[in-house]
């Protein structure tokens, strides 16, 4: 099926080129990275991780994320989901490598990775992570392969594929789950150190995953003949809805608890996120951001008059991406350093050569994304983009 | 890469023959043939059931200038000198009280502990959290005597055990470390860039029989290091003797590095 994705029209192609073109510019930023040391970016020894592994929790999110199609496909048959549950699933593929390149940027020793398999080591959450994203990402590969070839034979899909697409639902819990597992577990870090950690992680990635995947919808719509049809959107934008709700009470919460308790090693890490600590207040301006875009994506979403409204919806959909993107990719994992275990407060701001890689890796991910959902269109014959659609349709202007 | 993995072996080689060269002499009471090896002590290897150090931090303040356990330490295991703190590695070195102590220092303090400086250092945890997190096994507990070893070529380089050390004990070489080794010693392997590093209690020297570089570095006795399964030993006459303080110890780590404040 991979053939579809290497015949195209001219801005299929420029796309294709310009994505590749982002990458090796950040491949050559890597080669920079690699030959140097970690030393090139903004982290060091208070702040030990940073933006790298932000993306990659956050990201992770938008990987478990596909479950919001899958289950109520499949397990409640429905059928307004039909077309868009390979979306879902291409997504994760997708989600789901960029995660593995973040973790493998940040690593000192890269090509030693293969010492977690070598040595696995069960007591660490790092090596459950491992096992339970290369499991999602082998159970999609199949699951998506499997239905996708059969809607291309005209066929149905095998019944052995039930099981499977039913084990990748618990699956996507799952991954989000040791994710947050990762950090949840660490005494030295008490920011981190809430049970409440993957729920909330679970709550955000389901509103910030299917948000992006109306986008990804309505941008379909608009250069393809694809149209995933009004219902499914709809259907989405209540699943934005609801999880977005539940996270942002998550959060408060979280508030609360760290606020009201007034514990200096839990209180400190809020204050610095909201208002700055010690004269350090790098964080604040991001997370009011952040808070003001939740507060407006929950108004639109929560007036059924915007949200069944695709223009206000666009709005409401970008304000949770942006929101939960800051949360997760920006302060939760560098707030947890500040202050650090041993009471300093440092300063970490991504350098560009940080920066440059990480956009290196979303490009890739858009890549797969473009390459994933051109098969799967072309195999349904609704890729033809709009322009031809319109140029085979008038024949007096292609003829005249 | 080529050269630093030469390198490296020339170096272990190096300290392997010396190891070696050390048994023989033991047996055959002959001269070190390698000048630059550490001669072996006639007892034989430095043993514990669980080893435990001691810091008397009253002796550390009267003589706040010295330095010279962390020179010692330094100097004998190649750490790099890094000019930014970001990149620093470090295995022993001074830490002000209250941040040492983070749980335990107030407003009203004695001056000599409010800005007297205390050190720090691996606390070689009996429940480890570095130990528990680390995906590869290259971090891990001693049996025989607890110490938290540390395997530079098995590290990936994820410094999740950087992020599980409530102590901040961890060094991760953010960059290459070896142009910043002021001399290199030829008897201790130097480390790559991109893995993590720490005090080992000087494993290799408890090996040929002799202390810890710190605590033999000490002129003041404000160092002791000793044996917590043995009900005789210095240590323990210390613990039970003096009013002792350890590192955030409601971690339920264990540490296993105690201060006489």
């Amino acid at each position: 099926m991979l053939e579809k994705a290497l015949v195209g029209d001219k801005r299929y192609w420029t796309w294709v080129i310009s994505l590749m073109a982002v990458i090796g510019i950040a491949t050559l930023f890597y080669l920079r990275q690699y030959s140097e040391g970690l030393g090139v970016t903004g982290l060091g020894r208070d702040v030990t991780w940073g933006f790298y592994i932000a993306q990659f929790t956050f990201l992770v999110g938008v990987a478990a994320s596909a479950v919001m199609v899958v289950l109520p496909y499949y397990l409640h048959d429905y059928k307004a989901f039909a077309k868009i549950t390979i979306l879902g699933e291409f997504l994760a593929i997708s989600a789901v490598t960029m995660c593995m390149t973040f973790i493998f940027v940040d690593m000192g020793q890269p090509f030693r990775i293969v010492n977690v398999f070598l040595y696995p080591s069960p007591t660490s959450m790092m090596f459950w992570d491992t096992v339970s994203l290369s499991g999602y990402m082998v159970l999609n590969i199949i699951i998506s392969h499997v239905t996708l070839g059969a809607e291309k034979q005209g066929i149905a899909p095998p019944k052995w594929i039930k099981p499977v697409i039913i084990l990748s639902i618990p699956w996507a819990v799952s991954i989000h789950t040791v994710t947050a597992f990762l950090y949840a577990g660490l005494g030295a870090r008490p920011f981190w150190m809430t049970a409440i950690l993957a729920p909330r992680f679970l709550a955000s990635a389901f509103a910030a995953g299917p948000a992006l995947l109306i986008l990804f919808c309505l941008i379909l719509r608009k250069v393809t003949k694809f149209d995933a049809g009004r219902e499914p959107v709809q259907t989405l934008a209540k699943i934005v809805t609801y999880a977005m709700a539940v996270n942002v009470f998550f959060v408060l919460m979280e508030v609360f608890t760290a606020v009201y308790s007034g514990i200096p090693e839990h209180l400190e890490h809020f204050k610095f996120m909201f208002l700055g600590l010690e004269g350090n207040s790098m964080m604040a301006p991001w997370m009011w951001v952040s808070s003001i875009l939740a507060v407006v994506s929950l108004i639109l979403l929560l007036n059924p008059k915007a949200r069944r409204n695709e223009s206000w919806l666009v709005v409401a959909c970008i304000a949770v991406f942006m929101s939960l993107w800051i949360d997760k990719g920006m302060a939760l994992i560098v707030t947890g350093f500040v202050p650090s275990v041993l009471g300093a407060v440092p300063t970490y701001v991504p350098t560009v050569t940080e920066l440059m890689i990480s956009l290196g890796i979303y490009a890739l991910g858009l890549l797969m994304v473009t390459v994933l959902y051109k098969i799967a269109l072309s195999v349904r014959g609704q890729w033809v983009s709009k322009k031809i659609v319109e140029t085979q349709r008038s024949p007096v202007k292609a003829g005249s | 890469m080529g050269i630093d993995r030469r390198k490296f072996f020339k170096v272990s080689g190096l300290t392997a023959l010396g190891l070696a060269g050390g048994s023989v002499s033991k047996v055959f009471s002959s001269e070190d043939s390698l000048g630059t090896v550490a001669p072996v002590r006639p007892e034989g290897p430095l043993t514990a059931q669980r080893w435990a150090m001691v810091i008397d931090l009253r002796k550390c303040h009267e003589h706040a200038d010295c330095n010279d356990c962390v020179t010692a330490c330094h100097t004998t295991h190649n750490v790099p000198k890094w000019e930014n703190p970001k990149d620093e590695v470090k295995w022993i070195w001074k830490e002000s009280f209250e941040h040492a102590f983070h749980d335990q220092e107030h407003p009203y303090q004695q001056e000599s502990l409010k800005h007297l400086p205390a050190l720090v250092l691996c606390n070689h945890c009996d429940n480890p959290p570095c130990v528990r997190v680390c995906p590869t096994g290259a971090t891990w507990k001693r049996e025989k005597d607890g110490i938290v070893m540390m395997d530079w070529h098995r590290c990936i380089g994820c410094r999740y055990c950087v992020v599980a050390c409530p102590y901040g004990s961890r060094s991760f070489n953010w960059r290459d470390p070896r142009p910043k080794i002021q001399k290199i010693q030829p008897d201790y392997p130097t480390r790559s860039r991109g893995v993590v590093e720490k005090c080992t209690f000087c494993d290799e020297r408890l090996a040929r029989g002799m202390l810890p570089a710190c605590v033999e570095a000490c002129k003041y006795g404000a160092m002791h290091f000793g044996d917590l399964e043995d009900p005789n030993s210095n240590v323990r006459e210390l613990l039970s003797e003096r009013y002792t303080i350890r590192r955030k110890p409601g971690l339920g780590t264990n540490p296993e590095v105690y201060y006489i404040v």
